[in-house]
């Protein structure tokens, strides 16, 4: 079963760690994307740009509406995903443990793909 | 020639006894809490069939198992619409043929691994508890819901959604490997004691109805040290134990609250203080202190204290200490001030307690009010005792506590007493 690793940190917060334990967690995440590819749980994954650089689209009266930044005003703000293959929650969530965003201060959340692509 | 009325009997004896033993490895067996409890009760409806015509099986569970197992496959596989569903009752038979496992110590197993699965902290703690009841305990949702004071259908909605999580975010059946074991326990501990602490201070009266959380805490805190004897669970149950033990004495004939240090002692329950008191020589005698087993070892000391004025006090603050180190508190530092003003007496004890409130801390928490009103009153200072008692009658929402509150408030001299 696939689930969708949503890893969201406070963007304002990250900037106020200073630039050596940025670059530290930094560097400790490759070292998770290596491990996580090498245990052939991984299917897609990828870092965001900052919520800044989102557009979001609505509709209202039947018209296109659109606005700069993300969907929602958050505290924390959505910065990058994994998508892996997992026997079951647990194994999700102990992969999802090793996510560095934690160590930062930010949250991972893990939602069950419904259905999605088979490559 | 069979008896049909003693069969009828004897299957209703292994339904109370059995059912939720053999509940909880269907689950194992058919990956589905609704299909486990559909086939659970399919194959007692089998038993009330065949046993009369066939007489009572040597191994009753195991036989049970069996049915509910076959009829749920049956089942499946008649409502089949798509290949998929077809493929799952051979998916499940399959498993069942490699792994036959249905008695013994595995069926122990299998409690355990529906005790983790109720508790997993990808659920709510709220469906935690009433999944917990529920299925482990096998309570019905009216009860549940009555004992709770929560209406039946919010009660079933919740446990419907639970199993719904379960179902979609593929909550596993199984129980925590060793790395995972000590904060998953502290979840299943959690929910035990939470439903204990619902009996505890819930009011009497006309309850007869309501089902005794309390007694249903300590069987199921029973169950888990008897599959899983890890000292915090030893230690939870020692606790629960101890406090249930004061049970009798805690109310007056009419309902109103009676404090530790006035309460009867000939009426606290001798057994179980035994039974707790041996709990937690056990759980120490494995040298990993948790906060449950500190918390009983205090309720020890007041226990095998003969009177209330031969309470080792320094002992409990010693324990109180260790208490901080292990789980560091606001709450648990309030305790140890009352502790400390019953060993230094009072000044030292406000000192503690105006520091936690200086932090910020506890400032609309009604006992950490009451408390303080408490030990104005005893150093003679009327005034600030007064005001602290209206704090904590601001904050107080139980009727027996704000009576009591109420009382002490009545009862203070109109001066402040000089020397």
């Amino acid at each position: 079963m696939q689930y969708l690793l949503l890893c969201c940190f406070n963007e304002d917060r990250w900037q106020k760690i200073p630039e050596s334990e940025r670059n530290r967690i930094m560097q400790e995440y490759g070292e998770f994307q290596q491990n996580l590819a090498a245990s052939g749980r991984y299917r897609a994954g990828a870092k965001l740009g900052s919520s800044a650089t989102a557009t979001t689209l609505r509709e209202q009266a039947g018209k296109p509406v659109i606005t700069d930044g993300p969907f929602a005003e958050t505290k924390e703000q959505l910065g990058g995903y994994h998508l892996v293959d997992c026997a079951d929650l647990d194994e999700a969530i102990a992969i999802a443990r090793r996510i560095p965003t934690l160590r930062a201060g930010g949250a991972v959340e893990v939602r069950p793909v419904e259905f999605g692509h088979r490559e | 020639m069979t008896d049909a009325g003693g069969i009828a009997a004897t299957i209703d004896a292994i339904y109370r006894s059995e059912s939720r033993r053999i509940f909880a490895t269907l689950i194992r067996l058919l990956g589905d809490f609704d299909v486990a409890e559909e086939a659970l009760h399919d194959a007692f409806r089998a038993a009330l069939e065949r046993w009369p015509r066939d007489g009572v099986p040597a191994n009753p569970r195991a036989w049970l198992v069996s049915a509910g197992r076959f009829k749920a496959i049956d089942g499946i596989r008649r409502r089949a619409r798509f290949r998929a569903l077809d493929d799952f009752a051979d998916e499940v038979e399959g498993i069942v043929d490699e792994t036959v496992r249905f008695d013994g110590d595995d069926i122990e197993d299998d409690r355990l691994r529906l005790i983790f699965t109720c508790c997993h902290p990808a659920l709510s703690p709220d469906a935690q508890v009433a999944l917990t009841l529920r299925e482990v305990c096998g309570l019905t949702t009216e009860a549940i819901a009555q004992a709770f004071l929560t209406a039946a259908p919010t009660l079933a909605q919740r446990i419907v959604r639970a199993k719904g999580k379960i179902r979609d975010a593929r909550i596993p059946y199984e129980v925590p490997g060793p790395n995972e074991l000590a904060p998953r326990l502290g979840s299943v501990l959690r929910v035990i004691y939470l439903v204990f602490n619902e009996g505890y201070s819930a009011s009497s009266g006309p309850a007869l109805m309501r089902v005794d959380l309390s007694a249903e805490a300590i069987r199921l805190g029973r169950l888990l040290v008897a599959l899983l004897p890890d000292p915090e669970a030893i230690g939870l149950l020692a606790l629960m134990l101890l406090q249930e033990s004061r049970r009798a004495a805690r109310m007056s004939a009419d309902g109103e609250i009676v404090l530790l240090d006035e309460q009867d002692r000939s009426r606290w329950n001798r057994e179980q203080i035994a039974e707790g008191s041996e709990l937690v020589r056990q759980a120490f005698g494995s040298r990993s202190f948790g906060p449950y087993t500190l918390q009983a070892a205090i309720a020890r000391v007041h226990a095998t204290a003969v009177r209330s004025d031969a309470t080792d006090w320094s002992e409990i603050v010693a324990i109180y200490d260790l208490l901080l180190r292990v789980e560091p508190s606001p709450v648990v530092e309030l305790n140890r001030a009352v502790a400390v003003a019953m060993r230094d007496g009072p000044v030292a004890g406000l000192a503690l307690v105006d520091a936690i409130l200086a932090r910020g801390d506890l400032v609309d928490y009604h006992l950490m009010h009451a408390t303080r009103a408490d030990l104005c009153r005893r150093l003679g200072d009327a005034t600030a005792a007064r005001t602290s008692y209206a704090r904590a009658l601001a904050l107080a929402r139980q009727a027996p506590e704000r009576r009591f509150l109420q009382r002490r408030l009545a009862e203070l001299p109109d001066r402040t007493v000089a020397d």
